[in-house]
């Protein structure tokens, strides 16, 4: 089983770095190094993390009217996003439901997209699919890694490669000469902190996550910290926090559907479950996406289930991911309510070894963004 | 030191045992964030849920490695869970009990038998 994993290119240096290697997504990655998970994530709010993100799909779109073409599968503003701006994005199903959730890049005369690791054959068929008929061409790039460089010190651990990053913003993008390479770089993240998503041509990945990490302010951090990070940034991952069940009212994404694709708005629709997304944005939906801040110390991961009460009654909702936050210091979650129970203060119960333990709904991000705007 | 395939140690201290994880248990289970313990006075039966361990990554249950009574726990570690990871052979111990028959003992692996047992 373990032999049909993939591998990223940087796998050698993972390995040398002594990580523990498990699969995910179909690829064997490090999910922790020396250091461990708790101080992994630390220094990455602390000074700077080079994550391998290279299990993830990056594809370019091409073609006539390239931007309007994707707003057929996204309820998102692609036409009205800037050249060499960045935006978040998620495909749509037909009840209104979250197929992936993705990263939009405006490069001028072509989109730049990338996917997650476990929906890109999905994502990718279903671009081809929907997109080639309209004369688009859909190119997943292999030849590519992607790094991920994040927390506060990484504008200048990248900066002293290239001082060009510096001046970039939150969702800026840009071709920066790394190494002598061309890499297609975005200040963004998933973490919750201000860094950057590095795009390189596979034969230099390796020695730029060497030069990289050679910087004593940047430490190799694996997928457990990558979570820890996310989830304490109060951002979603797909296939736990969103998924094809959930639309992206109820999963509180609606500040990623600008008003031109809402209703009133001069391209409003046209994307796959508008009816029903559109009606939840004017009406609301049932259920709610909220932080949770179980009492006490114990963790409460995805699964656990959530009541009104603390005895009797049925399931009001249940956890979507959750775990310990080093930054925070306690536990720390997120889940579905209904939209009543949705207020920050709210208390209800999560069930733990059956017993029903308090839990404040509480507002995202659990921790400050550091985004540079 | 006896062991358990549980991965817990158990040393004697005149008529009681002290009970915790090995320094492996402590390795594998990655940062501890979360301890759960019993309460003082409770009877115990081998293999029955007596800690509830959690680390960043999962929560796991630590068992009564033999039948008995639980005569005193290790509080500060569940105010301290980070202690498992930096001592879990020493300070981080988690219960004494009292053995309803300390021959049982010799049921359990000797040190040379653990290391072998984690090859």
């Amino acid at each position: 089983m373990g032999d049909d994993l993939k591998t990223t290119v940087l796998n050698d240096l993972h390995v040398g770095l002594g990580a523990k290697m498990v699969p995910f997504a179909g690829y064997s990655m490090p999910v922790q190094y020396k250091a461990g998970v708790l101080k992994e994530h630390l220094h990455t709010r602390a000074a700077a993390g080079l994550f391998d993100v290279s299990h993830m799909g990056q594809v370019i779109l091409r073609g006539p009217d390239v931007a309007l073409a994707l707003e057929t599968l996204v309820p998102v503003s692609v036409a009205g996003l800037a050249e060499n701006r960045q935006r978040y994005g998620f495909f749509t199903n037909d009840a209104g439901g979250i197929e992936d959730d993705l990263m939009i890049a405006n490069r001028g005369d072509h989109l730049f997209v990338v996917v997650n690791a476990a929906c890109k054959d999905a994502d990718i068929a279903h671009m081809r699919a929907t997109l080639e008929p309209r004369g688009i061409t859909v190119d997943q790039i292999n030849d590519r890694s992607l790094l991920a460089l994040q927390g506060p010190q990484s504008e200048a651990a990248l900066a002293a490669l290239d001082p060009a990053v510096a001046g970039m913003k939150f969702m800026d993008v840009a071709t920066v000469d790394l190494l002598g390479a061309a890499c297609w770089v975005s200040r963004s993240g998933y973490t919750g902190e201000d860094g950057y998503e590095i795009s390189v041509p596979n034969e230099t990945a390796v020695a730029l996550a060497e030069a990289l990490l050679a910087d004593e302010r940047v430490e190799a951090i694996g997928l457990g910290a990558r979570d820890s990070l996310r989830l304490e940034g109060g951002l979603c991952l797909y296939g736990h926090d969103i998924d094809t069940t959930t639309t992206p009212v109820a999963a509180r994404l609606q500040w990623a559907i600008q008003k031109i694709r809402r209703t009133g708005g001069d391209r409003e629709g046209g994307f796959p479950g508008a009816d029903i997304i559109l009606k939840e944005l004017a009406e609301g939906a049932a259920n709610a996406r909220v932080g949770l801040r179980p009492e006490g110390r114990a963790p409460m991961r995805e699964g656990v289930e959530l009541f009104a009460e603390a005895e009797g009654g049925d399931p009001i909702g249940k956890v979507t991911s959750g775990g310990f936050g080093p930054t925070v210091g306690g536990p720390v979650a997120m889940g579905y309510v209904p939209t009543e129970k949705s207020e920050p203060g709210t208390v209800v119960y999560g069930e733990l070894r059956g017993k029903r333990q308090p839990v404040q709904v509480a507002a995202l991000p659990f921790v400050k963004p550091g985004f540079k705007r | 030191m006896k062991y358990t395939e549980e991965h817990e140690w158990l040393r004697v201290e005149g008529d009681v045992v002290v009970v915790g994880i090995t320094n492996h248990a402590a390795e594998q289970l990655g940062d501890v964030v979360f301890v759960e313990l019993p309460e003082a006075g409770t009877e115990v039966s081998q293999d029955e849920e007596v800690v509830v361990i959690e680390s960043v990554k999962a929560a796991s249950d630590i068992l009564a490695p033999l039948d008995g009574e639980i005569v005193e726990v290790n509080s500060p570690i569940v105010d301290e869970p980070s202690k498992v990871n930096e001592d879990p052979e020493g300070e981080a111990w988690f219960f004494k009990m009292k053995l309803e028959d300390m021959s049982a003992l010799d049921e359990l692996m000797d040190e040379a038998a653990y290391k072998n047992f984690i090859g």
